[in-house]
This record gives C-alpha cells, structure tokens and sequence, in this order.
C-alpha cells in the first residue's frame, strides 16, 4: 500500500478524521456521536496512517504510548463518576454547570469528562492494536 | 457550539415531569461501599498503567488499593449483616431502566474473600514478578481483574454481569500471556477461545431473557419470571447452566483448566484458580438458584451427574498428574465438583456448604499455588520426581503446607471440614446417598494426590530423592518475608476458618437464606421498582 | 419481520457452530466473530423491531415526538459490539503470536503445554 496517491493524501486525511472525531465526539453530547465512536474515527485515521506512511511515523506522531492514553482515558472516566459524591447523589450521575469562555456560554458537565476519556481508551486501544497488527506485516 | 449543545432540561419551555425516571432517594456517602471495590481498583488500574515507567511505584500502590478494597469489603459486609442488602441505581436510573449495584450476604462474602486473596497476591508478587512482567502490565491487569471480579459479585443487573465477566476474561487474556513463553502462548489459545464461547453463551441467554421479559434488572427478573410460570424459560435457564458450567470448568466442560492454568507465572496462576471458575460458581447460585429457581430444578439429574463426575474426575486427573501446577488444576476442578454437589441439591444447607466451600477453595488453591511457587523456587522443578528435601531446607514452609493438605483434603479441624460437614448433611438429607459417597471418595482421592506431592517435596531426603536439577536453594531472609509471609497470612485465615467457625457458618447459612428467598433481595430495590 | 430475523439468527449460529467445529484456529476465530454478530442481531431482534426513528429528543423539547425505537437493547448491542470487537482484536493477535511461535494453527498439534509424552508421577522413592 505504498502508492504515491495514497502517501499524498494520507496526512490531510487523517487530520481530516481528527477534527471529524473531535467533532463527533463533542457532538454526542446531545445528538448522535460521542466519545466510542469519535475514538474509532481517531483510531482508523491513525490505521491509515500507518499504512502509508509507517508505523514508526505514527508511534512518533502520537507522542505518547498508547498503554498511558488508554490509562489516562480510563483514570478520567472513573473519576469522572466521582464527583456526585459530594451531592449525595449515585455514581456517575450528570452534574451541569455553565461557565463563561470569551463571552460564550459553555455547558460542561461530568459526562463530557467521561466521554473524553472513553474517546481515549477507544483511540489507544484500537489505534494499539491495529498499529501493532500492521507492524508484523512488515 | 455552546448553543446547540445547550441541555434542554433547564432551558426547554414545556417542562415534563422526569422524576418517575430517577430515583430521589439521598445517597449518603458511605453507600458508595458497595462501587468501592469496582471503581477503586479500576481507577488505580488505570493509574498504574499511566505510571507504566515508574515500575516501582505500582506494588505499593496496587497493595494500598486492594488493601482499601478490602477493608471497604468488611465494613460493607458489616452493613449487608445488619440492615440487609446494599443497593444503589447508578445515575439515579430506575433500576428496570438504569444498571444497578445491589450487594447482598453471597456477593459480599464472595467479594471479601476476593480482595483478600488479590492482596495477599499482590504482596507475593512485589518480589515474583520481574521487571518484565511490571512493563507488560501485571499490576493493571491484577487490578482490572479485581474490579471486574467485584462487579461480578456485586452488580445487580444480569446483563451488567456479562460485561464485568468480560471485564475479567480480558484481564486475565492479559495475564495469562505475560511473558509470552511458547507454553504460555499455546494454553491461552485454548483458555481465550472456549471462554470466549462460554460468554457469548451467556449473552445469548441474556438476549432471550430480554426478549422474554423486557427486563434485566435481576430483583425484578426474579419477580417477573415467578409471577409468568408458564413461560417458555427451558431452554434459557439450560443456556445459562451450559455457560456457567463452561465459566466454572466443570465436568464435560472443563479441558480448558487443566490446559492453561499451569502455563503463566505463579501468582497469575493463583489468581485464577481462586478467582475465576468461583465466578462462574456463584453465577450459577444467583441465576439457577434465585432468578431461575423453578425452570431450574428440572435439571437436578443432570447437575447431580456433573458435580459427582466433576468432583471424582478431578481428584482422579490430580492423582495422575506429575507437575504440581497440574496437580493444583486438577484440585480445582474436584473442588469445583464439591460446589456443584451443594448447587445440585439446592437446599439451604447445600447452597451454604456450596457457598462456604467457594470461600473455602479461594483461599486454600490461592496458598496453594503461592506455595507451588516457592516448591518450584527452592527447587528449581515443578515435577515431582524433582523435588525433594524442603522439610530440612524450611521446617516452617513444611508445616504450613501440611495444613494446606489438611485443609484442601477436608480434614477437621481447618477450612475444609465445615463445608464438607455442610455438604454431607446436605446429601444426605436430600436422600442421595451415592452422591455422598462420589463425594467423599473423591475428597479421599484428592488428599491422596496431594498428601504425595508433601510425602515427595518436604518429607523424602533430597540425598535419596530424584532431585536432578542439584540441591535445595534456601530462601535468603528477604525472599523468606516476601514469599512465606503471604502464605502464612493465607493459612492463618484456613485454620481461623477452622477453629472459629461460627461466623462464617451463620454468613453462609444467611446467604442460602437470601438465595432460596429473595425477598430481602428484592425490597432492597423494590422501593424504586415500578 | 422479526422471524426473518430470527432465520437469519439461527443462519448465523449454523455457521458459527460449523466453523467452530474445526480444529484450525483461523476457522476458530471466524466462527467465534460469525457467533458475535449473530448474538448482537438475536438481542437486537429480541428487543422487537420498531420504527426507524433514532431515540433521540430534539433541541427544545422534553419527551420524543414520534413513536422511537426502542434504545436498550441498542445500546446492549452496542457494548456487546465494543466487547466482542476488543476480545476479537485480541485473539487475532493471539492466534497470529502462536502461528508465528508455536509453527501451526492446527490445535491438534500445539500440545507445548500438554505434552505427549508426560511422565507418569513416581509410585515411591
């Protein structure tokens, strides 16, 4: 897989998947989407990647080892079902709050928290496997 | 972007009453026991892999964990024993509709045993497991194990129990090939793939029961199925014996144990034999002996053959067997038949014997193959035409293990006799008098095959016996603390299991109780119930 | 429409058991993945089949406000697919580990942990 229409194209394609995915994923807030599907879209865009450039190059692009991604993913979203303990309320109950960024109103809540992590389990660990599965073919 | 993410539950014009949806309730801060032992090792878990450099780190806080996890365990049990079951509706769902937590007398004991034994696991480990075994994830995995194994015990929703068992199946798929040796490599094929199947059953049973009742909500499962008698659950109730008994390895079932189990290194091994055919084990009282109890007796005959196969084939293949990480297996397996003879009979006294010999066999396999492992340290040999000599190189390590044979044989006065008592009685009662004999021939059979490896490894003189690997290595004094100590605090719980039996027997008489009447069960959710 | 589902279901199962019959684990895994995906359609069939209208509440409102489909067992399905695609993934790189290591994809033959010929265990000193 090694052709020059595919190597020309790879790097605007995956950054297009990225933005898709964070796209995706912040819209699952109350529309279809979220943070599996979004971390599959980051996942594949990181597949394509490799396959035409090299997993080398993508080890080096993600800056980080998938192992403290999907760690990092899973500390977030289990600590983002903490916070209702301190309203006694169950584990992992919504909790809203608006705050203002540059003039414009932003809901956050826990369960964006929660999302972002499973984005990043999703991305690390699917992104692992497949880059894993693509190096052995070399 | 803030705009059209806005919820509309504070902004929206027509506003609709959603309380009915959630469960109002306060939820006071010490309810979060019956989460702690899933989110705590879940979240550390996590943590560890993070911290996937600092290696030396993770022992210590993988200790303090599951240290926590177990504390949190006594206090929950101490509050299961005095007001009853625990229950809590994660995000404030209606149970039918939300995944729920409900802890009672079974899973909590089950759950404390656990912890026990993962700490215990992981204090053996910060000396057994190398460098490599650190960077491939042990403590994690360890971790992800006793989180899934917990909400196994604890959750309250059938089809949130498929995914904690998943939860399980996948960290132990990671340690199971930690180190990645050929043998390693060829028994996690077998384990992953029948495991695999064993769970897709299940799920399948999960799917029928969803379409049958519209519901997974184990209280309200249980009240829907006695409330339709004439619904065809045959067929589902057999699905779920069929998977459990593959989960719990027992007889025509079971090929996957005694393939794999010898295969990672010695604390993994442990881990699994006292942790995951339980699961199984405790799948089956909760499903067949609460939710399915009626469809659930139809399949007496078949679970009485099984468990007296199971019980007698163990203790046969473990008589047979010259690797005593085999042997071990094997022993499991027997033990896995005992269980089975309490569940086939289904009385209280059966479902007590089953469920205080599941506590019973996770402590003891657990020190037994922590003691495999320093047998094979001092050695040099799993084999027993190897070892020989260990009574002279550690008088002490020589006793504790004898009690370990004591104990897994059933001999009074150690952890193994009260269930046995149980289980006899329990027969007995039933009017099956063959199966108590298939059971105590098969007791007697395993304290054959086990008294041997004592007889071969501590009591014959290293000078006369086939040692062929060279003398017995002694432990230095660090190796003595961090290996013989864990099984000290193991065989301390076996003979106070013993001596002191009265608790645990009247927690085992209570989980029967709340097993073959669940109404406690179902009041503890039934305020929130529709 | 729910009994061609289930027709297909049990297609599904069919193949499933058939592949899982063999002894070479590539067949293994197909059968296993063809099991996966008959069970995600046997729960989504089990749910009853409803209108094609995404349970999702619009912008404004409270409650839907067309009749929906059913969302549970959709989302069970879904953590089923995440489960069955995770452990699928995995045993994909067990099988190709154990082919490159052990020389063979036949079971039959990948006895390293089991081998033939054990000793029997000693009768006496």
């Amino acid at each position: 897989m090694n052709t020059l229409i595919l190597r020309t194209f790879a790097p605007f394609l995956t950054t297009l998947m990225m933005l898709f995915s964070v796209f995706v994923l912040l819209r699952g807030h109350n529309e279809p989407g979220g943070g599996f599907i979004g971390g599959l879209i980051a996942a594949s865009a990181l597949a394509i990647y490799g396959i035409s450039n090299g997993v080398p190059a993508v080890r080096r692009a993600m800056w980080a080892h998938p192992a403290h991604l999907a760690g990092s993913g899973l500390f977030l979203s289990g600590l983002s079902g903490l916070p209702p303990l301190f309203y006694d309320l169950p584990f992992m109950t919504g909790l809203w709050t608006t705050i203002i960024v540059l003039g414009v109103e932003v809901k956050l809540s826990n369960i964006v928290f929660f999302d972002i992590g499973v984005y990043l389990v999703v991305l690390a660990t699917i992104g692992g496997i497949a880059l894993t599965l693509e190096e052995r073919e070399d | 972007m803030a705009d059209e993410t806005s919820s509309s539950s504070s902004s929206g014009s027509s506003y609709v009453d959603v309380s009915v949806a959630y469960v109002d309730a306060p939820i006071e801060v010490i309810d979060y026991l019956v989460v702690f032992p899933v989110i705590g090792p879940l979240i550390m878990g996590a943590l560890c892999l993070m911290l996937r450099r600092s290696q030396h780190l993770q022992p210590g806080l993988a200790g303090i964990t599951l240290a926590a996890v177990f504390a949190g365990n006594v206090a929950l049990a101490a509050r299961v024993m005095a007001d009853g079951p625990v229950f809590m509706a994660m995000s404030r769902w209606h149970p039918p509709f939300g995944i729920s937590f409900n802890a009672d007398a079974l899973g909590v004991f089950l759950a404390l045993s656990a912890s026990l034994v993962a700490l215990v696991c992981t204090i053996y480990s910060a000396r057994s497991v190398d460098s490599d075994g650190r960077r491939y994830g042990f403590y994690p995995f360890l971790l992800f194990l006793t989180a899934g194994v917990s909400g196994a015990f604890l959750t309250g929703d059938i089809f949130n129990l498929y995914v904690w068992f998943e939860v399980l199946l996948i960290s132990s798929f990671g340690l199971i090939i930690l180190g990645n040796a050929h043998a390693q490599l060829d028994g996690a094929v077998k384990y992953a793939f029948l495991n695999l199947i064993a769970t897709t059953l299940f799920l399948i049973a999960v799917g029928y029961t969803y379409g049958l009742f519209g519901t997974l909500n184990m209280a309200d499962l249980t009240i829907q199925i006695a409330q339709t008698p004439d619904a065809p659950i045959g067929t589902i109730s057999f699905l779920f014996v069929f998977a459990f008994a593959m989960k719990a390895a027992a007889f025509p079932l079971n090929f996957w144990l005694p393939a794999s189990y010898h295969t990672p290194n010695i604390v993994s091994s442990a881990l699994f034999a006292a942790l995951l055919t339980k699961v199984g084990v405790y799948a089956l009282i909760r499903v067949g002996g609460m939710l399915f109890a009626g469809s659930f007796v139809t399949f007496e005959t078949v679970l009485v053959w099984v468990a007296a196969s199971t019980a007698v084939l163990g203790a046969v293949g473990a008589l047979g067997s010259s690797d005593i990480r085999k042997l071990l297996g094997f022993l499991v397996l027997s033990g896995i038949g005992a269980m089975f003879v309490g569940i086939a009979v289904s009385t209280p006294v059966g479902i007590a014997g089953a469920v205080l010999y599941a506590v019973h066999s996770i402590v003891v396999m657990a020190a037994l193959y922590l003691a495999a492992g320093v047998i094979g340290r001092m050695t040099g040999s799993f084999q027993l035409h190897d070892v020989a000599g260990l009574y002279r190189a550690s008088p002490l390590f020589a006793a504790l293990f004898l009690i370990l044979v004591f104990a897994v044989s059933g001999l009074p006065p150690f952890s193994g006799f009260w269930p046995k008592v149980l289980l006899v009685r329990a027969t007995l009662e039933a009017g099956e008098g063959w199966l108590t004999f298939a059971y105590l021939l098969s007791s007697f059979i395993a304290m054959i095959a086990i008294g041997r490896v004592w007889l071969f490894a501590f009591w014959r003189d290293a000078r006369k016996g086939g040692s062929s690997s060279g003398a017995v290595m002694a432990l230095d004094e660090g190796e003595r603390r961090a290996y013989i100590s864990p099984i000290l605090l193991l065989v301390i719980v076996v003979v106070g299991l013993g001596l002191v039996a009265n608790p645990a027997l009247e927690l085992a008489g209570q989980t029967a109780v709340g097993i073959i009447d669940p109404t406690a069960y179902i009041t503890a959710v039934s305020p929130v119930l529709p | 429409m729910e009994f061609v589902l289930s027709l297909l279901v049990g297609a599904y199962f069919i193949a499933a058991v058939y592949l899982m019959l063999s002894r070479y684990v590539v067949r293994l895994l197909l059968g296993v993945a063809l099991l996966g995906n008959g069970v995600n359609l046997l729960i989504f069939t089990a749910g009853r089949l409803t209108h094609e209208v995404p349970p999702v509440i619009p912008y404004g409102e409270q409650v839907p406000q067309t009749v929906t489909a059913n969302p549970l067992p959709q989302a069970l399905v879904l953590t089923a697919i995440v489960i069955a695609f995770s452990i699928f993934a995995y045993l994909l790189v067990l099988a190709m580990r154990a082919y490159q290591e052990l020389g063979t994809d036949d079971t039959d033959h990948m006895r390293v942990a089991e081998p033939v010929d054990t000793p029997r265990p000693p009768t006496g000193y």
